[in-house]
């Protein structure tokens, strides 16, 4: 099996193909930025990007994964965050921080399709990832803020 | 003498000891200082300045020894040193600290005594002081209880500045200036002709020198940090993927595990067969812990899979078997032979009850699952002569202790090494996953053991928010309330979670009266009385613990009898308040809302009050009928916690606890059935979505005197201001969580 992450390809032939790919990159890659929330696709913590569309990584057999995976690591940096990752570092939006590299990967997916995006379309797809700590309110604002700065190219 | 009293509490003993290599200083309240724990790992030539400084020759540490389980607590505390000490927390290191008494909790006494939160009176006071000699004793390194700030509100600025004035006598004297011309600023000493001379180079110097004592706290009007809106430390790393949880631990040869314990919590295993999950691929060994079994696997996914295929024997749960049997034991426990307290208990409720109640009505709550998004884990490292534990947790100290009794090791061949938590609100008060964890690392000597719970085995041993009922009765004529008698059962919160630390409680658990005998109202004849239930499930503290509940029935019971006696449920509540504090949030939402304003058809708005930890807190709810259910829409929240150390978090907290409070009044309950947890992942155990979370908008107040934490009194409130919302819509009295029961709602 061949996997490629954030631009890095890996051979993975010792693997069952029915691992969900969250466990492959957790505990065989060492990728760490998708998180284990739930395991049945309710939180979206662990959510990833194929192929640049958000996925629950915990859904996906390993064996299935159909194009590049893209993980919290790989759409920005400290240094150089992507717009959305920038949004979330102005308006502070984490507390524990955990479902957090899940909502910015969910957020940063809708706004690669929907660049403005209505406050309905906001909710529908952002419901599907679970923040205990409420930080709601600012993961709206932060999606706002994000969707402009992408519009304006800053 | 009251104030002289309450002076004296607050002032600490500075104090320093010298070491091998270098000295700490250490900022006590207590008549024998602890032993420094800075002092075992110090590096020759480095100097710890107090137990929340420590400077090297080339790093600079901030010591912040109360747990960040996203509550920002790092933030704040760094933030609280640095402003004396004149370094940025961004460019600075921060570190938990190893567990040790001398971090014990100054601010927990406050909440274990049975005065009032608003009685600073001499009488008070002193009860508190003298709850403080227990709470050393047993060194309670903890964090919870809202205590954070209040705890090291004093104590780490002072720390900041013995640190800060050390360093410049050290830099006064390798120079040969006068102290007085020394500047600080950004890490440095800063001589008169503008050299700067990093702390770290200071260090050696520091660790020869006289700890200056006699420092003077700056006055607020200075601050550059506390009081403003300041960047969190750990935003970028967590915005970014790089902020490293307790699960994303790794060690040298780490093996990982997975746990089946008995769904039926804290019975045990009887029997087990696990040859299926032996012959699994990449299980290395099959662990019987107390109530269950555990794998041990080259990862987490396949030692899964093989807990799930060992088949299990277990013996019955220790409480009712059904619901039923919970709520039953509530509803016989109102009896005088089960009263805990009566701490409130004015005029003749009985005379003035005796037929003539206008209200007597029941309320209901459910258990409730903490449910932290990070499932519970621990990685353990076992030797004989060491063990190594890396943990997310509240409680150090506990898990230092509990380990060492597992491993028959003296506690100081223990070494916790706290890490970030990914959520808690209290889950991490509990340390069952480190005790098996440490059970399943002494079968693998010498190898770390990574233990993560599944979402179900962790939800499915939740120590969850206790259940609670309440009974409510009042009076009212001339348009006001004149009687108000509410009676509240429950288990022992206290009894059961401290019990699980082998640590006696006795006396009444003020947890079952919290948030409702202490309101700061005044009403005629005003009685509320706790009755102890027997035990049931295990239940531990959960966001606002007792007043999680307390809060719904106070305040909802005071609701309909204004609703009762025809009054508007701001005026009336502010005619009965008695606590200027109180009247001032009060007063607050109502003008944030325009209460009293025209509202649409199908609108309705709601208030609900409590006080607790210390802080009033506010809130008026704003439901509105859609014809497919009711929306939530707006909520204004008021809190008055004294003075606002980090606006950023304080408002971030009133909002999340908001939601929080709104979300499980919403949708949330642990349900059992055959002894076991019925809700075990998230789709069936509910809380708030994005798609449902209304406009919230906060307000803080200063003006309370004491400061206090912000982290669970907004939760209180929500329940009863949501209830008393959808009467006002809908007229339907709501008096059982959670509200979904009975009503639907909408995103």
């Amino acid at each position: 099996m061949r996997l490629t992450v954030n631009g890095t390809e890996h051979t993975l032939d010792d693997l069952e193909p029915e691992m969900p790919l969250l466990w492959a990159l957790r505990d065989v890659l060492g990728v760490h930025g998708p998180k284990y929330g739930c395991g049945i696709a309710e939180c979206g913590a662990c959510t990833v990007h194929i192929d640049g569309q958000a996925v629950r990584s915990c859904q996906v057999p390993v064996g299935d994964v159909w194009g590049d995976v893209t993980t919290i690591e790989g759409l920005g940096t400290p240094g150089a965050p992507h717009p959305v990752q920038a949004a979330w570092i102005e308006a502070q939006v984490a507390q524990c921080g955990y479902c957090q590299s899940g909502q910015i990967m969910q957020a940063a997916s809708l706004l690669a399709e929907v660049p403005e995006p209505s406050d309905a379309e906001i909710d529908d797809a952002m419901s599907g990832n679970l923040c205990r700590c409420g930080t709601y309110p600012r993961i709206r604002a932060a999606v706002k803020a994000a969707a402009r700065a992408m519009r304006e190219g800053t | 003498m009251g104030r002289a009293k309450t002076i004296a509490r607050r002032t600490f003993l500075v104090g320093s000891v010298a070491v091998a290599g270098g000295v700490a200083f250490g900022v006590w309240r207590m008549r024998t200082p602890y032993d420094n724990p800075l002092m075992a790992d110090l590096p020759e030539g480095a100097a710890a300045l107090t137990p929340y400084v420590r400077i090297t020759g080339d790093a600079i540490t901030l010591i912040t020894p109360r747990a960040d389980v996203g509550q920002g607590a790092v933030s704040v505390q760094a933030m609280l040193i640095a402003e004396e000490l004149d370094v940025d927390p961004a460019q600075v290191a921060t570190e938990f600290g190893p567990p040790d008494r001398a971090y014990w909790n100054t601010a927990l006494s406050d909440e274990a005594v049975p005065f009032r939160s608003t009685d600073q009176g001499w009488l008070a006071e002193s009860a508190r002081d003298v709850m403080d000699a227990p709470m050393k004793f047993l060194g309670m390194q903890i964090t919870g209880g809202s205590t954070t700030v209040p705890d090291g509100y004093e104590k780490l600025r002072r720390a900041g500045a013995v640190a800060r004035e050390t360093l410049k006598a050290a830099a006064a004297r390798l120079h040969g200036q006068p102290v007085d011309r020394l500047g600080t600023e950004g890490s440095a000493v800063i001589l008169p002709d503008g050299t700067r001379l990093r702390y770290e180079s200071l260090a050696a110097e520091a660790a020869r020198t006289e700890p200056v004592t006699d420092v003077v706290l700056r006055d607020p009007s200075t601050w550059r940090l506390v009081g403003q809106p300041v960047q969190r430390v750990d935003i970028v790393a967590k915005s970014t993927g790089r902020q490293a949880y307790g699960i994303d631990e790794e060690q040298p040869g780490m093996l990982h595990a997975a746990i089946r314990l008995n769904p039926a919590q804290g019975a045990a295993l009887r029997g087990l067969d696990a040859s299926e999950a032996k012959a699994m691929r990449g299980v290395r060994k099959i662990v019987e812990v107390p109530g269950g079994v555990g794998v041990i696997a080259d990862n987490t996914w396949r030692a899964m899979q093989a807990a799930q295929a060992i088949k299990c024997d277990w013996a019955p749960a220790p409480y009712p078997a059904g619901m039923e049997g919970h709520w039953q034991a509530l509803a016989e426990s109102f009896t005088p032979e089960r009263q805990d307290s009566r701490l409130r208990d004015e005029g003749d409720v009985e005379a003035a009850l005796d037929g003539a109640a206008d209200i007597d009505v029941e309320y209901r709550a459910p258990y409730l699952a903490h449910a932290p998004l990070e499932p519970l884990n621990t990685t353990v490292r076992y030797s004989p002569e060491r063990t190594d534990i890396w943990t997310g947790t509240q409680v150090p100290r506990f898990v230092q202790g509990n380990a060492a009794a597992i491993t028959g090791q003296d506690a100081d061949d223990v070494h916790v090494h706290v890490r970030v938590a990914g959520g808690s609100f209290g889950h991490r008060l509990e340390d069952a996953v480190v005790r098996h964890a440490t059970h399943l690392a002494m079968a693998v000597p010498g190898q770390p053991v990574k233990l993560t719970y599944s979402r179900e085995e962790d939800m499915g041993h939740e120590f969850p928010r206790q259940i609670a009922m309440a009974r409510g009765r009042g009076r009212v004529s001339g348009g006001r309330v004149v009687a108000y008698d509410l009676g509240i059962a429950m288990p022992s919160i206290i009894a059961s979670q401290m019990g699980r630390q082998a640590i006696p409680t006795p006396g009444p658990d003020l947890q079952i009266v919290a948030g409702a005998w202490d309101q700061p109202f005044a009403i005629p004849e005003y009685r509320v009385t706790g009755y102890r239930a027997p035990a049931l499930a295990p239940v531990s503290s959960w966001r606002s613990v007792g007043a999680s509940t307390n809060g719904f029935f106070h305040d909802c019971l005071l609701d309909e009898l204004i609703h009762a006696a025809g009054a508007d449920p701001l005026e009336e509540r502010l005619r009965l308040c008695s606590h200027a504090p109180s009247r001032a949030v009060l007063e607050a939402v109502g003008e944030m809302s325009g209460w009293g304003g025209a509202l649409n058809a199908g609108q309705g708005r709601g208030i609900g009050f409590c006080l607790s930890f210390g802080v009033p807190c506010a809130q008026v709810v704003e439901v509105r009928e859609t014809g497919d259910g009711l929306r939530v829409a707006r909520v204004w929240v008021a809190a008055d916690v004294g003075r606002i150390v980090d606006p950023v978090n304080f408002e971030a907290q009133m909002q999340g606890g908001v939601v929080w409070g709104l979300g499980h009044a919403m949708h949330g309950a642990l349900t059992y059935a055959d002894g076991a947890v019925e809700q075990q992942n998230f789709d069936t155990f509910r809380s708030m979505r994005l798609r449902e979370c209304p406009e919230i908008v906060v307000r803080g107040l200063e003006t309370a005197g004491k400061i206090r934490g912000i982290g669970e009194p907004p939760v209180p409130p929500a329940a009863p201001a949501l209830a008393n919302a959808i009467f006002a819509a809908t007229g339907q009295r709501l008096r059982e969580m959670p509200f979904d029961r009975e009503v639907a709602f909408v995103g």
